[in-house]
């Protein structure tokens, strides 16, 4: 059944932050464990302001670390606790361990993280290493382009994480996305209640019903959890999708795991996440004034990774210039890696695939840097193997 | 779309004034995006502020690196010549100095207001970022008063009315100088 | 002077993975009695996970989370709020090794003190890292024989109880499961508290002190009576209270019936006795210095 499209929101400025703030608010978690730190501080102020306000009714867990925050949040939901939390950078390095035990022990944590650049040295800028770093960690992963992304995906991140006991990381650039100000539309509660069912898990920690979680196993019980997490996970392919579409039922803003921009006869097609998916937009619209036909295939869904809606989409297509605001040193950029394999795998073999390493340590990545991208992809003979690093176009 | 760059030191009021600037656009039906250069919070280190305005939503996510319009809040700042470079043709430059009028400068357009003694008599300083924000809207016809105002009221985290009454103060000294147009 | 009766209920089911003899065993069983069925209990790797069950199978009756080695105090503090943000009345407690507490769990649990989170920790302390074949924790005494202090350990064992009441949480106590009724009470006045209340459970373990299969008990019986590890309770980190009169025989007989001390000189465990008195003679003075219901 559909519902009617609703008009009932409330448009106003706010900055990413406090957009995930307000997210977290419509969710009605019951506990928000939380650690505070650069750029994510915010989320955790505008949290408290909302709950001493009377408006957050969540229990705010002001814990000692991010370890313990993430230890928190798997015990809670296991309990039968909707949980949320937000960290960036060397907080989620340190959650690390504990991501993996939410996502074997089916914990359904969502948690906004704020890409920021890893120490050493230290920098507070726009980077995206820390949350792809845990992409073997079994968690859903969305990268958000703008405020009002973050705030309607964390929303559609808990519907999916607790329909399929899989934990979801909402990822948002630091400064980029995390301190700007824009205009947000917050959809009125009763909105968000008609989209987010409460979180009853079908088994929880339980004195009526005592069970063991997260015991000892044997290799083939390991195995079967192991199997059975990767189930769940490839469900969220299309849970992500649903979650999507209903979202924009319900707000006439609907998502989907991969978003395309103009990219129906491009001879070069962009493929980015994050903020820089925005400026591309930008850039594909000034190519495109120039009569030079590029198009953006912005990837909103990392993990699961959607294999063959990526190959699918760019089978065709002549050139693929794939931006990426990280760095696996040794390798190159992951973005990229995984456009590669999906190609390979689904024997795409047309594209030629340039890897183009930008804005790294939030160095400024503008619409005219993206424009140098894409001519220089259109004008070279063929793709190198290794990446292009962008300051050296 | 208009890009507008604010140079300030931190306690100067840099981001919160930009923040401002946006609500006051945002208040005209405008879709804004405001956003700051961080990382410590040092008291007087440089501060850049990022505000970007539009007649629909505004997808690009980078720095500003050529304004339409830059609002200097220490005039010492502009010891970095690639400020004032920086500037489109056309541009104009508001700098909280004590000079009187309009003098050309390096063939840019230079609006001049004393925004620290403004601010000093409304026990303000060293916040004299609405003191500017009065002088941007006087001279450039950009936004309209009343909207300024009340996006100064919403938007200062504190001493409201003495932050209005230094915003409408430049905003008259400086009104009409020169209509800017979008 | 504890009185409690022994519950019937057992909630710790025989056939479980302990060895033959162990104290840590005998110490939850008791523990579990005492806790009751409306508890969730959060266990790190130790003895106790294995005990626990491998899965498919618990040998508790009660609801068991198995959580990072260092997160089990973080854990049950986030347990214990989602139980009360549910609306349900839980008793939320954790069963740790000395390992997980002494070490690696020491950020966690001080970080839940400091915030009074509301469950009980008990930390079951056999005094290395034995699930992993006796390695040294910090709550290695000094001069034992461990698998990784070959040459007996060079510093003292921390102590842990002084460390909570540092925090001036409500409750911390020592225990001993060769005082089965002491253990029981002190379980039954920390369920009546609220906030984060401590108790440390001293555990003779055969393999890794070196003792027979039937020693345990007694070894255990040794510490307490040699005053080596005296049983007293610490309410709101001041109020010091000597649950048991420990009779004072040499810390020798102690030392001698272990293994793991067996290369110790008669120096040595002089030092170790001249430890143990000066301990003894600190702890009476703040018994004797703040009565126990001074700020009742």
């Amino acid at each position: 059944m559909l519902t009617q499209v609703a008009t009932r929101h409330t448009r106003i400025l706010l900055t990413g932050d406090h957009a995930v703030a307000y997210a977290a608010l419509r969710a009605r978690p019951h506990l928000i464990p939380v650690y505070p730190i650069t750029p994510q501080t915010p989320v955790l102020e505008k949290l408290l302001e909302l709950q001493e306000l009377g408006e957050l009714t969540a229990d705010i867990m002001t814990v000692e670390s991010e370890h313990s925050a993430m230890a928190a949040c798997i015990a809670a939901s296991l309990a039968g606790a909707r949980v949320f939390t937000a960290t960036a950078s060397q907080g989620l390095a340190l959650m690390h361990e504990m991501l993996h035990y939410a996502a074997g022990g089916r914990a359904p944590v969502v948690l906004v993280n704020v890409n920021r650049t890893l120490a050493s040295p230290w920098g507070f800028w726009a980077d995206q290493t820390d949350s792809l770093a845990q992409r073997d960690t079994g968690w859903i992963q969305l990268y958000c382009e703008s405020a009002q992304e973050a705030l309607d995906s964390v929303l559609q991140a808990f519907r999916v994480a607790e329909a399929l006991l899989v934990p979801a990381m909402v990822v948002i650039e630091a400064l980029y996305v995390s301190h700007t100000l824009e205009p947000v539309e917050i959809p009125d509660p009763e909105l968000v209640d008609e989209f987010l069912p409460p979180y009853e898990p079908p088994v929880r920690l339980d004195p009526a019903t005592p069970r063991g979680f997260g015991g000892t196993t044997a290799p083939v019980q390991w195995r079967a959890n192991r199997l059975a997490l990767k189930a769940a996970m490839e469900l969220a392919l299309d849970a992500v999708e649903e979650a999507g579409r209903r979202y924009g039922e319900l707000t006439e803003r609907a998502y989907s795991s991969v978003e395309t921009y103009r990219a129906e006869d491009a001879e070069l097609v962009i493929v980015t996440a994050g903020g820089i998916a925005g400026t591309a937009r930008e850039a594909v619209d000034q190519l495109r004034g120039q009569g030079i036909p590029v198009g953006l295939v912005k990837l909103r869904l990392f993990r699961p990774f959607p294999s063959a809606r990526v190959a699918g989409l760019l089978a065709g297509v002549g050139k693929v210039a794939v931006i990426d605001r990280n760095c696996s040193v040794g390798s190159g950029g992951i973005f990229c890696q995984e456009v590669r394999a999906a190609l390979h795998a689904h024997r795409v073999t047309g594209p030629q695939v340039f890897s183009f390493i930008a804005g790294l340590g939030g160095v400024n990545v503008s619409a005219d840097r993206v424009m140098e991208i894409c001519r220089s992809a259109l004008n070279a003979v063929s793709a190198p193997p290794d990446p292009i690093l962008e300051e050296r176009l | 779309m208009l890009e507008i760059r604010i140079h300030g030191r931190g306690g100067q009021g840099a981001q919160v004034g930009c923040q401002i600037l946006a609500g006051a656009f945002f208040k005209t039906g405008r879709w804004v995006q405001a956003f700051a250069a961080y990382g410590g919070e040092r008291r007087g280190a440089p501060v850049t502020a990022y505000l970007r305005v539009d007649e629909r939503p505004i997808r690009v996510r980078s720095d500003i690196e050529r304004p339409h319009h830059i609002i200097v809040l220490d005039a010492t700042l502009l010891d970095d010549s690639s400020i004032v470079a920086s500037l489109r043709p056309g541009g104009w430059l508001f700098v909280n100095a004590p000079l009187p009028g309009v003098p050309p400068w390096n063939s840019v357009r230079v609006v001049t207001v004393d925004a620290t003694a403004i601010a000093l008599r409304r026990g303000l300083s060293p916040v004299v970022s609405t003191t500017m924000l009065g002088a941007f809207a006087g001279a450039s016809g950009l936004v309209p008063l009343e909207k300024l105002v009340e996006a100064v009221r919403e938007g200062s985290p504190a001493r409201a009315e003495e932050n209005i009454a230094a915003c409408v103060e430049a905003y008259w000294a400086c009104a009409g100088l020169e209509a800017i147009g979008a | 002077m504890s009185t409690t009766a022994e519950p019937e209920a057992e909630l710790f089911c025989p056939g479980h993975a302990s060895c033959p003899g162990c104290a840590v065993a005998l110490a939850v069983r008791f523990v579990l009695k005492g806790l009751g069925p409306r508890t969730v209990l959060v266990i790190p790797p130790s003895c106790i996970a294995v005990m626990a069950g491998p899965l498919p199978l618990s040998s508790m009756q009660v609801p068991v989370f198995q959580t990072a080695f260092e997160t089990t105090a973080a854990a049950a503090a986030g347990l214990a709020r989602a139980f009360r943000a549910r609306g349900e009345e839980v008793t939320v407690a954790c069963l740790a090794g000395d390992g997980g507490t002494h070490d690696i769990g020491l950020q966690a649990l001080s970080g839940a003190a400091e915030r009074d989170e509301d469950f009980i920790y008990v930390c079951f302390d056999n005094e290395a890292y034995q699930n992993t074949g006796n390695q040294k924790s910090s709550a290695t005494p000094w001069g034992a024989w461990t698998s990784s202090t070959p040459r007996g350990k060079p510093t003292r064992k921390k102590d842990i109880v002084e460390i909570m009441a540092a925090h001036r949480i409500p409750y911390a106590a020592t225990a001993c499961p060769a005082y089965p009724a002491d253990l029981l009470a002190k379980i039954e006045r920390a369920r009546t508290l609220g906030g984060t209340r401590f108790l440390h459970v001293l555990c003779p373990c055969v393999p890794g002190w070196g003792i027979a299969d039937d020693a345990s008990l007694r070894v255990a019986r040794l510490a307490v009576e040699s005053r080596l590890f005296p049983l007293y309770e610490v309410r709101d980190g001041l109020r010091y209270t000597i649950t048991h009169e420990p009779v004072g025989v040499p810390v020798k007989e102690y030392l001698s019936a272990q293994a793991r001390y067996r290369h110790l000189t008669d120096e040595a465990i002089r030092q170790i006795q001249e430890d143990v008195d000066q301990g003894w003679a600190r702890l009476v003075g703040r018994a004797r210095a703040l009565p126990p219901r001074a700020f009742a």
